[in-house]
């Protein structure tokens, strides 16, 4: 018997068979609320930048400096005033670790936990470009912004590459104390564009 | 315990030498119990806050329950429609009866790929099955990239703790094995934890940019849409899933959700329960292969090693439960002052006492039950509401008693069943002293039996 067989054999042997209730009585809708999203950002150290959307393109050359990485689809009119060098895919690995920064928009981010959902979609391109450069700018506009983790899931296509980013890479493995900035990007900004 | 099926149990690094030996080596350690004390008082506070945070937690904690038997009742559907899915979606799922047959998969498909090397993302499933011992046997490198897996894994030591291996090292413990064992470690280097970071980031980097096959656990895999999740902190699960040319990752058979939604309780619970955030900094979700974005090639290996056999047991079988949180070894009295080392298996602490024995099967794993206050602290905090201290009582039940007690139970029985006999021990009881003598001078030798009044309640009834 192949290994599937027989493992299968015997959860088939082993499991009871029921149908088991699923009692979904916590809270699926939270309240959307951008001082919420920005204070859960700024928890886990990301730096929060608040705007109307005609501000972003200043605000983006400001933050933007040297060599970034500007994602395919990501808005052209935001890039308008930038100084910095924009580089495009394709890049290596190593190409996008020598370069300064990336800016991405997003998929959704969420309040309740201060989350940002990138799904490799227009404006975020492939995963390794928000990943390798050591500085991640990311732009939310106020329709990206729900509430709850269950309202973020309803919103996203689970078959698209997912991921969320909840503040700059972090460790706790050193007497479980937070220390920002292992192997992702040690800075993260975001721009709250408001409504 | 064998009564169930005959169900095969798991193999691996699941058993170690009698808790009651392994705790009292640390037990002297006062540098671990230091250590310990430290980190796990400051995660229950942690924790707490996160958890407070959320009013409708016991309803979480009620929906994740319900969610895992669920899935676990009807567990080979959900199998088949997940390896349905990540096959429709292009990767390939492989069957691992136990440890053995997994570390040959994972071998295979690294010769196969043409490597000599491979980069890990933090499992404890593959420390489970010893693959890094595998894979060195047949002369392939595996780095771990989390940072406490790296601190294991360069002070030749073992992991003690699911969340943080490393738990046991105090940062200058570590700062001394980074500076042994890593070649561009400054020799004056300090033991500033952002510092130890930034080392292990510069000394990793290299490997990231090179590797081309990485191997990986899962946090859970969605059956509907043929989803694998690894919920991180570091960043070093994101490179390893994205970087490399080719995945393979190993995930135990229970490790499933049925449907997309049914992420939103588990993706709430387990930050908060683990490392007592509202999210973690990075989770990382994907579905087979994506063509242009991450690895082209992926290989999924489900893994049975005793959890059919697990499952076998009705009462014990909600250990399946387990999302690998670790909330119940931060809050356990046990743990907190022993460590994970003296359980011997990779899963220590609470869950580990109940999910050890029911993989090796308990003639394996007889003194594990035991490693227990029952003070029922970790059901309290355990986010799929696994009843722990009931279950140790069950397993306790499995292990055959030592000879003394089933000495002293015949002969209480007797005592019990003749009133006669019953009136004469109580008038010797009186006698009694403190310290029995061998061999159940085991018993009070840590615990001084109570001192019999000078006059039974019987003897006073008569007399009044």
């Amino acid at each position: 018997m192949s290994a599937r067989d027989d493992v299968l054999a015997r959860v088939r042997a082993a499991q009871s068979g029921a149908v088991v209730e699923v009692p979904r009585d916590y809270r699926t809708a939270g309240s959307v609320d951008p001082e919420v999203l920005a204070e859960r950002l700024t928890d886990y150290r990301a730096v929060v930048h608040r705007c109307a959307e005609r501000e972003v393109p200043e605000l983006l050359r400001r933050l933007l400096t040297g060599r970034v990485v500007v994602p395919e689809g990501f808005p052209a009119h935001w890039l308008v005033s930038l100084t910095a060098e924009v580089l495009r895919d394709p890049l290596s690995p190593r190409e996008l670790d020598a370069v300064d920064g990336v800016v991405t928009t997003c998929a959704v981010a969420v309040c309740e936990t201060g989350t940002i959902v990138l799904d490799a979609g227009p404006g975020m391109g492939r995963r390794v470009l928000s990943l390798v450069p050591d500085r991640h700018v990311v732009v939310v506009l106020p329709g990206d912004v729900v509430g709850s983790v269950p309202e973020a899931l309803a919103r996203l296509e689970a078959t698209r590459p997912l991921t969320w980013i909840s503040g700059p890479s972090a460790t706790s493995d050193i007497e479980l104390q937070r220390v920002e900035g292992v192997h992702g990007p040690r800075a993260l900004e975001v721009v709250l564009v408001s409504a | 315990m064998t009564t169930f099926l005959g169900m095969p149990h798991g193999t691996g690094n699941l058993a170690g030498g009698p808790f009651p030996r392994e705790a009292r080596k640390a037990l002297a350690d006062d540098q671990l119990r230091a250590n310990l004390g430290r980190a796990t008082a400051t995660i229950r506070a942690k924790r707490a806050v996160a958890v407070g945070e959320l009013p409708d937690w016991e309803e979480l904690r009620a929906g994740g329950a319900a969610l895992k038997d669920a899935t676990l009742a009807r567990l080979d559907e959900h199998l088949l429609r997940l390896e349905a899915a990540v096959t429709a979606a292009g990767g390939v799922v492989h069957w691992a009866r136990d440890a053995e047959e997994a570390n040959a998969v994972v071998t295979r498909l690294v010769q196969a790929a043409g490597a000599d090397e491979v980069v890990k993302v933090k499992s404890m499933v593959t420390q489970e099955i010893g693959l890094n011992e595998a894979l060195a046997a047949a002369g392939i490198a595996a780095w771990e990239t989390d940072l406490a897996e790296l601190i294991v894994q360069l002070g030749h030591d073992k992991p003690s703790h699911i969340l943080v291996p490393a738990i046991h090292k105090n940062r200058s413990e570590i700062r001394d094995i980074f500076v042994r064992e890593i070649p561009s470690a400054p020799r004056d280097l300090i033991d500033d934890p952002a510092l130890l970071a930034a080392l292990a980031r510069a000394h990793l980097r290299e490997k990231f940019l090179s590797a081309r096959v990485a191997v990986s656990g899962a946090n859970f895999a969605v059956a509907e849409t043929g989803t694998l999740c690894v919920v991180e902190s570091e960043g070093n699960g994101r490179m390893c899933l994205t970087l490399p040319e080719v995945l393979i990752t190993v995930m135990g058979i229970e490790k499933l959700v049925p449907t997309w939604q049914d992420l939103e309780v588990f993706l709430q619970t387990l930050p908060r329960s683990s490392t007592g955030e509202r999210m973690n900094p990075y989770t990382s979700m994907w579905t087979g292969v994506t063509p242009g974005d991450g690895p082209q090639e992926f290989h999924l290996v489900l893994l049975d090693n005793g959890r059919t056999a697990t499952l076998a047991d009705p009462d014990g079988r909600a250990a399946l439960r387990c999302i690998r949180c670790s909330a119940c070894l931060n809050v356990c009295p046990v743990y907190e002052r022993t460590g994970g080392h003296a359980y011997g298996s990779v899963y220590p602490g609470p869950i580990g006492a109940v999910l050890s024995p029911q993989l090796t099967g308990v003639e394996d794993n007889r003194t594990l039950p035991f490693a227990s206050t029952l003070c029922g602290a970790c059901y309290d905090v355990c986010p799929v509401a696994i009843d722990i201290p009931t279950m140790l009582v069950h397993l306790r039940q499995q292990v055959p008693p030592p000879a003394a007690e089933r000495l002293a139970m015949t002969a209480i029985a007797s005592v019990m069943r003749s009133p006669r006999r019953y009136r004469a021990a109580l008038w010797l009881g009186r006698f009694l002293p403190r310290r029995l003598p061998p061999p159940l001078s085991r018993w009070t030798r840590s615990r001084a039996l109570p001192q019999a009044p000078r006059q039974s309640f019987r003897a006073w009834w008569v007399r009044r």
